[in-house]
């Protein structure tokens, strides 16, 4: 038998290509491919609620700041007042108070305009004593600013008294406050779902390859090397999952904030703009989406290291 | 050598010539006392007395179902005795954490009856995992797997995966994989199990040259016209569960 092994064609160099990074786990299976669309839905939904999140905690801000950039003083005619008299006194004072920028006293027509919605029109209010309001601008929010007003008001014109809307501004804080630990609370639960698909999933990869993984042992695989492949392997369908929720995600508020600037003024846009301003998530905010989609991505993969280790841990 | 794989390649050679030599005196593997059974089964091995020494050279054989797979596994430490000690490199083995089982594994060449190649990886893939699992970068092995691959005729098939290479040359792939960590101890389960009488030819005469460059070879088997033909080898002989040794003719 004189067959030569080694063709002298094959001692040329070959055409082969090597994939350095080849995975040791199997790409393609129906159970990752599961993991993704689950890990999908899940960054979809987890980035949905942080932006909402964000968007509510924007507005309320916003909301707040504005709402307290007005103080308001009511002016209540006592038997014997002349009302007119008594805003005139109020208006001077406050215009010569410290930190105001403008001062708007309503008139008794405008007054009474504001009681239609409930009263109905073509009443006669004359006899009502109805107090008149004037809408007091503030440079900033200086509490002591306001002190100052009210203690002047309050010596130089008793039937005035200042409302500076902290009460107001309190509740809307607290409402969406509220609303973000509830978001907060719905995000900590989706990622808690999330992980235990992958925990799940890890565990059904281990045992669907446990000869690949016993391969590995006995030519020498450490389990941390080991548990390095299946965090390789799983932080892929993480990146992908969260790639594919993240991306419909920060479109769905793409195409929200184009259609809330559509609907700008209508009067259901009105209100959607209230609790979510425009629905601009502004640039922070798909970072922050952006985020997100790391995270899962990094935990997919730490997650699944973990698990693989213990396993392997617990193998003879 | 009048048949195949005279066409060594140099630095293969020279590569497996220059693997540590263990400390002399001291056997790769010794078993002492060693049974093994199935729960409360009888007996599968018992009385297992014997050692490896470096740079030796041993067929394992018996009647089907004797008890060589379960021997082997034993050896390569997949299986853990039920009674009596087994010493890897001088250390028992009872007592290794499994930090120390992976350094004694990477010391310890495997082939098995079924190859066990990884089917979605190349046979350059296949034949670099023992080096990769060693943390080695792609760059620094790659020469080195491809002159084996060559050695054992596999030049060509680099690119295949195992499922379009054939019987002989999965085994040839499987005994690359083993040797590309220039193994001290290598442990064959019927390499020649699966290929005409003489391709088996040929991989023994491959076992035989590497037995030469150093290292100890422990070759189970059942096919004795084989045997006969390398009659310098050690016999270890397995029957009911218990181990004869016949020592091999002077080569």
């Amino acid at each position: 038998m004189n067959e030569p092994i080694i063709d002298p064609l094959l001692a040329a160099e070959p055409a082969a290509t090597f994939e350095s990074d080849a995975q040791l786990i199997p790409r393609d299976s129906v159970a990752g491919r599961a993991l993704v669309v689950v890990i999908a839905i899940m960054t979809f939904l987890a980035c949905l609620t942080a932006g909402a999140a964000l968007l509510v905690a924007d507005g309320s801000r916003g909301w707040r700041s504005e709402v307290l950039r007005d103080a308001t003083i009511q002016v209540k005619a006592g038997p014997g007042d002349n009302i007119d008299s008594l805003v005139a006194k109020a208006v001077s004072i406050a215009s010569q108070a410290k930190g105001v920028e403008s001062v708007h006293a309503y008139s008794k027509a405008e007054s009474e305009r504001l009681l239609e919605p409930w009263l109905g029109s073509g009443l006669d209010l004359s006899q009502l004593p109805i107090p008149r309001l004037i809408v007091v601008r503030l440079r900033g929010q200086r509490p002591e600013d306001l002190a100052a007003l009210r203690a002047a008001l309050a010596s130089a014109a008793p039937q005035a008294n200042l409302d500076d809307h902290r009460i107001w501004a309190e509740r809307i804080g607290t409402m969406a406050d509220a609303v973000v630990v509830l978001a907060a609370a719905l995000f900590a639960l989706m990622i808690l779902a999330m992980g235990t698909a992958i925990g799940f999933a890890t565990r059904g990869a281990m045992a669907g390859n446990r000869e690949i993984v016993e391969v590995l042992h006995l030519v020498g695989a450490s389990d941390r090397f080991i548990a390095r492949e299946f965090q390789t392997h799983f932080r892929r369908l993480g990146l992908r999952g969260s790639m594919i929720g993240g991306l419909a995600a920060m479109a769905f508020f793409a195409a929200a904030s184009f259609l809330s600037f559509l609907w700008a003024h209508s009067p259901g846009g009105d209100e959607i703009a209230a609790m979510f301003g425009s629905f601009a998530l502004g640039p922070y905010g798909y970072v922050a989406l952006a985020l997100v989609c790391a995270a899962v991505t990094l935990l997919t993969g730490l997650l699944s290291r973990e698990i693989a280790l213990r396993h392997l841990r617990t193998l003879t | 050598m009048d048949d195949g794989w005279h066409l060594f390649g140099n630095t293969v050679k020279a590569a497996l010539s220059g693997q540590p030599s263990p400390s002399p005196g001291i056997a790769l593997l010794r078993f002492e006392n060693v049974g093994l059974r199935y729960g409360m089964g009888p007996e599968v091995v018992g009385d297992l007395n014997f050692s490896i020494a470096p740079q030796s050279f041993q067929f394992l054989t018996g009647p089907s179902g004797a008890g060589k797979t379960t021997l082997m596994r034993l050896m390569l430490l997949a299986l853990r005795p039920t009674r009596g000690t087994v010493r890897v490199f001088g250390r028992d083995a009872a007592v290794l954490t499994k930090d120390d089982l992976t350094a004694l594994r990477r010391r310890i060449g495997v082939v098995f009856q079924d190859f066990r190649l990884l089917d979605h990886l190349t046979t350059y893939e296949n034949v670099a995992l023992p080096l990769r699992a060693m943390g080695r970068e792609e760059s620094g092995y790659r020469a080195e797997v491809i002159e084996l691959l060559r050695w054992v005729g596999l030049g060509d098939r680099m690119d295949a995966p195992p499922p379009v290479l054939s019987g002989g040359e999965k085994q040839r792939a499987a005994i690359a994989r083993a040797l590309i960590v220039r193994p001290e101890l290598l442990l064959a389960d019927e390499p020649t199990g699966n290929v005409d009488p003489g391709l088996a030819r040929r991989l023994l005469r491959l076992f035989v040259e590497l037995h030469r460059l150093g290292t100890a070879v422990v070759i189970a088997t059942h096919d004795l016209q084989l045997m006969d033909q390398f009659g310098f080898a050690r016999r270890l002989v397995v029957g009911d569960g218990k181990l004869t040794i016949f020592d091999g003719s002077p080569s």
